[in-house]
């Protein structure tokens, strides 16, 4: 026990727990560990034949944390900043190091605006989003919503009403100012 | 091609996109035949994870055939049915020099803090990941690698993160035998680190959760003793008197920023994004382990600060162990174990998804329904 210098009695010797689980101790060795030491010279540079990569082709300014020297030679493609949240999060990465809380926060606030654009913008198309097809709710039916949650000890179903109101909120508020505005630009007509 | 894509938090849908192209020459693309949802793609799918942008693609487990091939490729060619690790690394930066592909520092223009994740927000890199169709995998000759013939695809897709980062995570906690090991967290990387702790000859193996669900599976897969926190007015306590109040050896947190147990924490974190995650798992497991033991976390964090009980830590000597997971690093010997019979990482699959039903998908997965423990999502036409 902890107030002596003895160790605890083992429930199971090694012997019975090989004899139990398949594989018990096939990696006792640290040796056999693959990352056992963490830093270990690779010979085989895992399929790499280059000292420095051949450099991607950067086919508009490619935002990057003020940390690195210079662009990556290789980076990913999607969705290129755009709008105001895209004036947000170049603002975020040109005057901010990934050290500073206001870049992190200033990017998940970029993150809110995007999905307020885009939603806008959906709406301007022939598919629209949809609350319902794209949060999957529908699988509450299916999939045994009620009985999942009831009667089985989740800590997570205190929580689980929360979630509608964080996807519903946003569009709850932009209504609200869209009549706020129209009963306030009446009122200046009258 | 058909490709899931973001709409913003709790909202995903199937879109109509391009087909992606060689941008480099040393890409490949790929064209999925399986791939999964993890429980980090969790994370993004609530909104926390910061530059997530609308309209990316999500997928960082998945495997596929090779359909095209830039012009300095040599390792792969047009047909290969390859596994791609979620890492993507170029091997030969200082870090993958040294076997931290997760850590490399030639893929990720936004971030020096990370290395370069299929599917995993701007922050990871911004590349577009693998519950499409097709995905583009730069340096094709460095992470991908055929998938052995008598390896079942199941198995494989699974080798892409959830068993080689559970594995990994045992390996931090610098198991000895006999050693006690508590794993935090019931979900795939749990289930793994648990099975993984018994191979590297854990005396004792504990895991932690509150789905009745999870735990019945962490008992007849991983062949664990188990606990559901909600039990008990304090699982620290409850763990101190299971071990003689010595704690455990080692203590694994697999489960990372959107952990339960602590409804201020989960608030604060998951839903007004104040913290860059819940750190419950964490201070429990920093709380439960003995003093001078090992913390080994495989659960993942957002880059903000988390209200981590770090005075605990340092007062009791912990070492503190984590990392994204260098996959490839840990496959030549997860295909042995595989190969002979220690591990069937498939047997956690429960779902099998149409691609046209991921919003569906990422709902049960997200609300924890039908027993949900791993779901595939199955492309279009495979």
């Amino acid at each position: 026990m902890a107030y002596t210098s003895e160790r605890p009695p083992r429930a199971e010797s090694s012997d019975d727990l090989r004899a139990r689980i398949p594989g018990w101790g096939v990696d006792l060795d640290p040796k056999d560990r693959p990352s056992v030491p963490k830093l270990r010279i690779q010979e085989d540079r895992t399929g790499a034949h280059w000292e420095f990569p051949e450099r991607q082709e950067e086919k508009w300014p490619r935002e990057r944390s003020t940390e690195h020297k210079f662009l990556t030679p290789v980076f990913g493609t999607s969705c290129p900043p755009h709008g105001i949240s895209g004036a947000m999060r170049r603002f975020a990465y040109r005057k901010y190091s990934e050290a500073r809380a206001a870049h992190w926060l200033l990017l998940l606030a970029a993150d809110r605006v995007d999905a307020g654009e885009q939603h806008l913008r959906s709406l301007l198309t022939t598919r629209p989003d949809n609350p319902i097809t794209q949060t999957g709710v529908r699988s509450e039916v299916f999939a045994h919503g009620i009985s999942a949650r009831i009667g089985r000890k989740r800590a997570d179903v205190r929580h689980h009403p929360l979630d509608p109101i964080i996807v519903a909120a946003p569009w709850v508020v932009a209504a609200g100012l869209v009549v706020k505005t129209v009963r306030s630009v009446r009122r200046r007509r009258r | 091609m058909r490709a899931m894509v973001y709409r913003g938090p709790y909202k995903v849908r199937v879109e109509e996109k391009d087909v992606p192209v060689v941008e480099h020459p040393n890409d490949a693309i790929v064209r999925v035949t399986l791939a999964a949802i993890c429980g980090s793609d969790l994370h993004l799918y609530h909104g926390m994870m910061p530059d997530t942008r609308v309209g990316m693609t999500f997928g960082h487990e998945f495997i596929g055939v090779v359909e095209d091939v830039g012009s300095s490729v040599v390792n792969l060619k047009r047909g290969d049915r390859v596994m791609v690790p979620f890492n993507i690394f170029c091997g030969t930066c200082w870090f993958c020099a040294r076997g931290l592909y997760s850590n490399c520092h030639n893929v990720n223009p936004n971030a020096t803090a990370v290395g370069g994740i299929y599917g995993y927000s701007h922050t990871c890199g911004g590349y577009d990941g693998g519950q499409a169709e097709y995905v583009r995998v730069p340096f094709a000759d460095v992470g991908p690698t055929v998938i052995p013939e008598w390896m079942d695809d199941e198995d494989a897709v699974m080798l892409t993160d959830a068993l080689a980062t559970g594995y990994f995570g045992a390996q931090l906690g610098d198991i000895v035998e006999g050693d006690v090991v508590v794993v935090f967290g019931a979900g795939p990387v749990g289930l793994f680190a648990a099975k993984s702790a018994w191979l590297m000859g854990a005396g004792r193996v504990i895991v932690i959760d509150h789905l009745e669900y999870r735990l019945a599976k962490a008992r007849t897969f991983a062949h664990a003793e188990t606990y559901n926190f909600t039990e008990y007015d304090d699982i620290v306590v409850h763990m101190k008197k299971i071990t003689d109040h010595l704690g455990a050896d080692v203590a694994i947190d697999a489960v990372g920023a959107e952990a339960d147990g602590n409804l201020t924490q989960h608030v604060t974190a998951a839903k007004l994004k104040l913290q860059g995650g819940s750190p419950v798992a964490l201070n429990w497991a920093i709380d439960s382990v003995r003093k001078g033991g090992t913390i080994s976390v495989m659960g993942a964090y957002g880059p903000m600060f988390s209200a981590v009980k770090f005075g605990d830590a340092l007062n009791k000597g912990l070492t503190l162990r984590m990392n994204q997971c260098p996959v490839k690093r840990q496959w030549p010997r997860l295909f042995e174990h595989i190969r002979n019979g220690y591990l069937k990482p498939s047997d956690i699959v429960t779902h099998r998804i149409p691609l046209e039903h991921i919003a569906e998908g990422y709902h049960i997965f997200s609300a924890k329904l039908d027993d949900c423990i791993k779901p595939l999502i199955v492309p279009s036409g495979t």
